[in-house]
């Protein structure tokens, strides 16, 4: 059957914006950064790992009405559309620390957990983000 | 759909995470407000017209959730937990979370049992509607 996950998605308000963010702040890598004409293929992956992409998708036409678009913006902003993303960090108080001196705006601070060690943040537009460490 | 209502969704969001993070301090509407840079006048309304109940129903929703985890993980007691997620008195403390759960603290320790997923998920999934 299966034997990987190579693509997940998450909707972002503004593609750039969303670089700034998660190559910029985060330290992701672009793995394809393409125009297909109707719309921008972006993708980013963890350093060393382009086998596991995220689409960063901005929700539009032709792919939704602008009446549909504008409702995943507003559950986006809301912080309702999922969008979940979990990091595994090899250390992360010194993540935390890092992403605080760039000015990145946190959610939770590391705390221990039966299952290691972390913290959460969102991106600018919504989506969930969490760093954890992982109990040796 | 205006961009202005969704910058408005995103600054009710961040007071919104400033509760679930800042839980256990006093936090009052001027306070989330200024979080949120809008007038007192406008926070709770607009925090209750986006999210579908009051910033102070969520803070207790929050601080009653944080109770339960420590209730389920940890051996401190009652009184320990009702100061450590932001209550003033033990009695609101289990008038409250009598009202939210549905049980005592004491019957809640009790009756729980641990959830092996990631804290983002029985933040959001283990709190009460109350």
């Amino acid at each position: 059957m299966f034997t990987a996950i190579t693509h997940s998605q998450i909707y972002v308000l503004d593609q750039d914006e969303a670089l700034d963010f998660y190559v910029g702040k985060l330290d992701l890598e672009v793995n394809t950064d393409v125009s297909l004409g109707f719309m921008r293929w972006l993708t980013v992956n963890v350093p060393g790992h382009p086998d596991r992409q995220i689409l960063l998708e901005k929700p539009g036409p032709p792919a939704l009405s602008e009446e549909t678009a504008e409702q995943v913006r507003e559950l986006l902003t809301k912080g309702a559309m999922g969008g979940h993303l979990i990091f595994t960090t090899d250390d992360c108080r010194k993540t935390y620390e890092k992403l605080l001196g760039r000015g990145v705006e946190f959610t939770e601070e590391p705390t221990e957990r039966p299952y290691g060690i972390d913290c959460g943040l969102r991106d600018p537009f919504g989506n969930s983000i969490r760093f954890t460490q992982p109990k040796e | 759909m205006s961009r202005a209502a969704e910058e408005s969704n995103r600054r009710m969001l961040r007071a919104r995470d400033a509760m679930d993070r800042g839980y256990a301090q006093p936090l009052d509407v001027p306070a989330l407000a200024r979080i949120a840079h809008v007038s007192q006048a406008h926070f709770t309304r607009t925090f209750r017209a986006t999210f579908g109940e009051t910033p102070h129903r969520y803070l207790q929703r929050r601080r009653v959730e944080r109770a339960m985890f420590l209730l389920r993980e940890t051996d401190r007691s009652v009184t320990d937990i009702c100061f450590q997620v932001g209550f003033g008195s033990p009695g609101t403390f289990s008038r409250t979370f009598r009202d939210i759960v549905g049980l005592s603290p004491r019957s809640y320790r009790r009756a729980a049992v641990t959830a092996p997923v990631p804290t983002c998920f029985t933040m959001a999934w283990t709190r009460p509607n109350g």
